[in-house]
Parts: structure tokens; C-alpha cells; sequence
């Protein structure tokens, strides 16, 4: 182990960490509102928007993260969509990844038992009354673990975007690797860095499931 | 803007029919590698040694911290560099299969512990020896009860050898890109790519459901 190595490279490290972080909290606040929209319309009276929920949902959960981000940023100018790396990479991510918490949002809502959904509705509640005040906050609960799985996968999942050159902590190790021939001491330091993101957010989801889910 | 034109993409065919061909190998190889070492790494974790499960859990951890792409660099132009050679497709089918095989071990491990005790009990007072109940009693067992949550890491797998084309491994978004170096045509040739993805998830889809009912039937 070359120590002093690391204690060169850590600054540098510390900053591409940063940079994942950035790309998984934007791609993660894309994520939910894509689930958010794509549960409602799974949830919904109507046959085609269910259709058309169910197909966003085969579509992106079907093919790989990686092909649907080289699709946007190299695909996309060909018709008419030009993104920096950054941005579609961050973009391709959280549409992914909305697929995901699509169905873990759907899968809170329908766990939720049908008869609380009567009650309030026999109460005089409408419909989007009964789901707003009565459903949702019940199922939220049920949300929390399922949403935080999809978000620890979506953490690691940003390594994707190093294939487009953007300078994250997956990229920042794969050039550092061909530059020092020192690949273990590189291994060491991105992977803890990846270590306190994925493991610290798992800690926090644990938290919020026990405050939250442990009363349902 | 260049517009759109898939007319060309049937010209190209076997270099991506070959790519499918390698995506569906590279799966397969990796899917029964990371089921074998994952009940390796959940009998390790449940019965061995403090010595010998110290480390493995150590890997686990470390293998489901970290990202399947940053494996793969580390494997392929890491070991190299201290003298480790591996082919890229050996280092292709070890990254998945060692990244695929953490999250297995867990499944197992859930799976052999949910088990009823009166089954290891029943196997010894008949006479079985400790590792004798747990290879013939236990663990077939905990495959049969894991099916449906080891195929959904199988469905995962599937779609995530597509990374391995990082590592220049000619599956099936590695011939993409070839094919679009040639033409320039990156959307025709990816959506291509991802609708073969997206079919061959709908038989390995199929497939699992078929083992499910199976496992189901023989309850």
C-alpha cells in the first residue's frame, strides 16, 4: 500500500464523490416525480393512460440503464436533442430509475387496504379527497424501504454515466488506475468513498423506515 | 439534425446477431457461476469459521458497496498491472458473476434461515452429519423457496452484461458501437440494441415463470 499516494489523490477523490453526489440527488429528484406521474397513470380509470404507464415502465425496466444513456447522448442529436454529458447522463438516469419507483410508489398505494378507500369515500370524501388524505399518507409508509432500495441502486448506478466521460468517481478511478499502475490504492480509496454514500444512505432509509413504517 | 433511417440496420445483422449471441453466453455463464459461489458465500456466512467467514463477509461488503462497472476496471486493467492477466471475457463473466453472487449469498442466506429448525433437527437424529443435512436437506431446500428473488437478480444480470462492454468484450453493445462507428448512426443501431435486450428479458421473463410453476407444483 503506497500511503502516501493515497494522501495525494484523496482531494481529487473527495471532489469526483462530490460530483456522483450531485448527479444522484438530481437524478433522483427526476426519478420521483417521473414515478409520481407514471403511478398516477397506472393507477388511473382509464385504459389508455394505464397503457401507457404499464409501457413506460416495460420499456425502461426492460432494456439496460446503459444503452437508454448512450441512446440520449449520442442518439439524441440526431433528433434534435444536444446534452452535455452531464445533464444526459443525469436525465437517462432518472428516467430509469422512475421506472423503478413507479412501481414501488404503485405497490404502497395498492398494499393500502381497499376498504379505507370505501370508508372515506362512504364519509363524503371524493375521490381525489380519499386518495390525498386518507390512502397516500398510509401508503407513504409502506414506501419508504422499497424507494430507498431503488435509491441505493440508483447511487451505485451513477458509475454509468463515467462511460460518458463525465467526471465522476468511476471515471476519476479508471483514469487514475491507467496513470498510477497503482490499481489497489485507487480501489481502496473510491470504494470508500462509494462505501459512505451507499451505506450511509441505507442508514438513513433504516432510520425512516423505523420512525415511520414501524407505527403503520 | 441528421434524421432517422433504420433501412440500413438489417445490412448489419450478423456483427450484431453475433454480439446477442455473446450477450446471451456471457448471462448464462454468469448467472450459474454467481448462484454456485453466492450458496458458497450463504453456507460460509451461516456455518464456517469465524477465520474463513471474516473475509468473505468482508467481500460482500465491500462488492455491494461499490459499483459492477468500478469491479470490472478494477479486475480487467487493475490485476493486469500487478502481473494478473485475465481475458476480457473471463473478466466480464468474474465481475458479474462475483457482483451477482453478493447479492444471491444474501437471498440464500435469508432463504437457509427462514427455514424450519425441525428440518436440520429431523436429517441429524437420522443419522445425517452437520454438512451432510445441509447439502442434501437444506440447501435444496433454500434454492426451491429463493427462486423467485435469485430470477429477479437474473433479470437484472441480463440487462447489466451490458456493461461489460466497457471492458471491450464483443456482446452485444460493444458491436453496436462498432456498427456505429462505421455508420454514425447511434440511435437507429442502440435502439436496435435495446429492443433485442428487451426481448430476450421477455424470454428469460417466460422462462422464470415456467421454473417458478415448476418449483411451485413440486411443493
Amino acid at each position: 500500500m503506497d500511503i502516501a499516494l493515497i494522501g495525494r489523490i484523496i482531494p481529487v477523490f473527495v471532489q469526483a464523490a462530490w460530483t456522483t453526489v450531485q448527479i444522484s440527488l438530481l437524478s433522483l429528484a427526476l426519478g420521483l416525480a417521473v414515478a409520481a406521474l407514471v403511478a398516477a397513470l397506472r393507477l388511473s380509470h382509464v385504459a389508455a393512460l394505464r397503457f401507457a404507464g404499464a409501457a413506460y415502465v416495460s420499456v425502461f425496466r426492460g432494456t439496460p440503464a446503459l444503452i437508454q444513456i448512450f441512446l440520449l447522448y449520442f442518439g439524441g442529436p440526431q433528433i434534435g436533442i444536444q446534452l452535455e454529458p452531464f445533464a444526459a447522463g443525469t436525465i437517462a438516469l432518472g428516467l430509469n430509475i422512475g421506472a423503478y419507483m413507479a412501481e414501488s410508489i404503485r405497490g404502497g398505494v395498492l398494499s393500502v387496504d381497499r376498504g379505507q378507500m370505501e370508508a372515506a369515500r362512504s364519509l363524503g370524501f371524493g375521490e381525489g379527497q380519499s386518495m390525498r388524505w386518507i390512502v397516500l399518507p398510509q401508503a407513504a409508509k409502506l414506501m419508504i424501504r422499497p424507494l430507498g432500495v431503488n435509491a441505493v441502486a440508483l447511487v451505485k448506478g451513477t458509475a454509468l454515466v463515467a462511460t460518458i466521460s463525465v467526471v465522476e468517481l468511476t471515471y476519476t478511478a479508471q483514469r487514475f488506475i491507467g496513470s498510477t499502475y497503482k490499481p489497489f490504492e485507487i480501489f481502496t480509496v473510491t470504494a470508500v468513498l462509494y462505501m459512505i454514500m451507499v451505506y450511509g444512505l441505507t442508514l438513513v432509509i433504516d432510520r425512516l423506515d423505523r420512525a415511520y413504517a414501524g407505527e403503520a | 439534425m441528421q434524421g432517422l433511417d433504420f433501412s440500413i440496420v438489417p445490412e448489419y445483422w450478423p456483427l450484431i446477431g453475433k454480439g446477442l449471441w455473446w450477450t446471451v453466453v456471457i448471462s448464462a455463464a454468469s448467472a450459474l457461476f454467481s448462484i454456485i459461489a453466492g450458496m458458497g458465500f450463504a453456507l460460509v456466512v451461516l456455518y464456517a469459521s469465524p477465520v474463513v467467514r471474516a473475509p468473505v463477509r468482508l467481500f460482500m461488503w465491500l462488492f455491494m458497496g461499490t459499483p459492477l462497472l468500478l469491479q470490472l476496471f478494477l479486475i480487467y486493467f487493475g490485476l493486469v498491472q500487478i502481473g494478473i492477466d485475465i481475458p476480457a471475457v473471463w473478466s466480464g463473466i468474474i465481475g458479474l458473476s462475483l457482483h451477482f453472487a453478493v447479492y444471491n449469498a444474501d437471498i440464500f442466506r435469508a432463504g437457509i434461515a427462514s427455514l424450519d429448525k425441525g428440518q436440520t433437527e429431523a436429517a441429524r437424529s437420522l443419522g445425517f452429519g452437520a454438512w451432510q443435512t445441509r447439502f442434501y436437506i437444506v440447501v435444496p431446500q433454500a434454492l426451491r423457496n429463493t427462486v423467485p428473488a435469485v430470477g429477479n437478480m437474473m433479470i437484472a444480470l441480463l440487462k447489466e452484461s451490458s456493461i461489460v462492454s466497457m471492458i471491450g468484450i464483443a456482446e452485444l453493445v460493444h458491436s453496436a458501437q462498432l456498427v456505429i462507428s462505421e455508420t454514425y448512426r447511434p440511435f437507429e443501431f442502440y435502439l436496435t440494441a435495446a429492443a433485442l435486450y428487451y426481448v430476450l428479458n421477455l424470454i428469460l421473463e417466460a422462462v422464470l415463470r415456467g421454473i417458478e410453476r415448476k418449483v411451485e407444483l413440486s411443493r
